[in-house]
């Protein structure tokens, strides 16, 4: 039924009406730490999942220098992102967004923080095939009214990142078509 | 619609504007610098948050405008035909049926909903700029949350007037972290951003900066525990609805110093004055 994936297909039907979309429903994720939404629109070659591909879709293009763990470092993803996105491919440090399985995008220290002057120079991690039903920790902070659940594959690594705010990396988590958030404002207890 | 990108801008600044949000929204009350465009309207028009709406908007969205808590001004009917010809969304004046409000210096009286995006027209989006013009120097001040000066600011108020006596543009505290400019919305509109179900976006244009409060931020107009902070407004009812909790603007009605205090939000009032009658 579905065409066989190629590196030409899996893009956006309507490029601004999806991306305006996507963005909504990152927006939401991000602004509203602990909530899983509904993101679609694009499609990958796996493993990249389908609210993955879609966030790439909406936030990376040239100007955008993007690290692939090894999970997703894959000929076909690497083509699939040349023709729909053109992000330059780098070394962890230089990222401003990370795509891969939890595992894989290990250890975190490698990614950018920011600086005091400008923390907004710092890394975005987009977790994929992130297990939505992993045990939920409790979080608070911007974006959250009284207190949030989520499930978090680990805990020490977010209370560490947290402890750096103002700096610290913001993390996108998505699995399917579902996507959550966590940035670095977010205190996980 | 065929003659315009959705909502004029290009993918590529959508998403880098798009990617200046997400990061503002990651530390609330950092001014994140942005490549802002040049818009078909001039600097001061609000096109800091003509960028921000124009990178948010949906085909589904209901957008208001307001301009000094006004829907009928030149500028707010300006921006709202605007996007009703470049984006194709729908337009309201009623606060409760937008999805997305850009306003210019008022906070609606109308609270706000969780399923709602407030945009801001900031006009100098640096809170410390006039007290240290070195852009160098205010990144220094908010990298080590060094916001003395301003302190000093609302302290020499005091001494000088008997209280504070800033009455717009008041400086917050965000989260207990950055100092904020909330653009220049009357204090008597500060509590309003405490707290807030809403996501609210700051756009400065001409500055080229946007910032952002996540809903449920704590926001906190600084001040001392001996000179506590007071929302102000005109001691008056207003001469239309008759409300006498609503931010008043104060009118010229003639020649020999009449005058009268109407409500700045022209849609709160407007409902109002239906529901008296």
């Amino acid at each position: 039924m579905n065409a066989p994936m190629t590196r030409l297909s899996g893009g956006f039907a309507h490029p601004a009406h999806d991306s305006a979309r996507g963005f909504r429903a990152i927006l939401s994720a991000m602004a509203r730490p602990g909530t899983i939404g509904q993101m679609q629109g694009g499609q990958g070659p796996a493993p990249i999942s389908d609210a993955a591909a879609t966030v790439l879709l909406v936030l990376c293009d040239r100007t955008t220098p993007l690290y692939l763990a090894p999970s997703h470092d894959t000929p076909e993803l690497r083509d699939w992102i040349a023709f729909h996105c053109s992000a330059p491919l780098v070394a962890p440090g230089d990222a401003g967004f990370a795509l891969g399985d939890w595992a894989a995008l290990q250890p975190l220290d490698r990614f950018a923080i920011g600086t005091p002057e400008y923390p907004d120079r710092a890394a975005t991690l987009i977790v994929d095939n992130h297990d939505f039903d992993a045990p939920a920790q409790n979080l608070r902070g911007p974006g959250i009214k009284d207190r949030a659940r989520l499930a978090l594959p680990e805990v020490e690594p977010f209370t560490a990142n947290h402890a750096h705010f103002p700096l610290g990396w913001d993390a996108i988590f998505t699995a399917g078509a579902r996507i959550a958030a966590l940035p670095r404002s977010t205190e996980v207890f | 619609m065929s003659d315009y990108n959705f909502a004029y801008l290009d993918e590529d600044t959508k998403r880098m504007i798009r990617r200046a949000i997400l990061k503002g929204i990651a530390v609330p009350g950092y001014q994140v610098p942005f490549a802002s465009r040049e818009m078909p309207m001039p600097y001061g028009w609000g096109t800091g948050g003509v960028q921000i709406t124009a990178a948010t908007l949906v085909p589904q969205d209901v957008l208001k405008v307001i301009d000094q808590g006004a829907d009928d001004t030149t500028n707010a009917v300006s921006i709202r035909k605007f996007f009703q010809k470049t984006a194709g969304v729908e337009v309201t004046e009623r606060t409760t049926e937008a999805t997305v409000i850009q306003t210019r210096h008022r906070i609606p009286e109308t609270p706000l909903t969780g399923d709602q995006i407030l945009v801001y027209q900031v006009p100098i989006p640096e809170p410390m700029r006039f007290l240290e013009p070195r852009e160098t120097e205010t990144r220094r001040i908010h990298a080590l949350a060094d916001y003395g000066l301003m302190q000093v600011r609302l302290y020499e108020d005091i001494a000088r007037h008997g209280e504070i006596a800033t009455s717009y543009a008041y400086p917050v505290e965000v989260a207990g972290r950055y100092v904020m400019d909330p653009s220049p919305i009357p204090k008597f509109d500060n509590p309003k951003l405490d707290d807030c179900p809403a996501i609210q976006l700051f756009g400065a244009g001409r500055e080229q900066r946007i910032y952002a409060l996540p809903p449920h931020t704590g926001v906190r107009s600084l001040d001392f525990d001996d000179h506590p902070f007071t929302a102000s407004k005109a001691d008056h009812a207003c001469a239309i609805c008759g409300s006498g909790t609503s931010y008043l603007d104060e009118v010229i009605t003639d020649d020999d110093g009449g005058r009268m205090f109407v409500c700045s939000d022209t849609d709160y009032c407007a409902r109002r004055a239906e529901g008296v009658q």
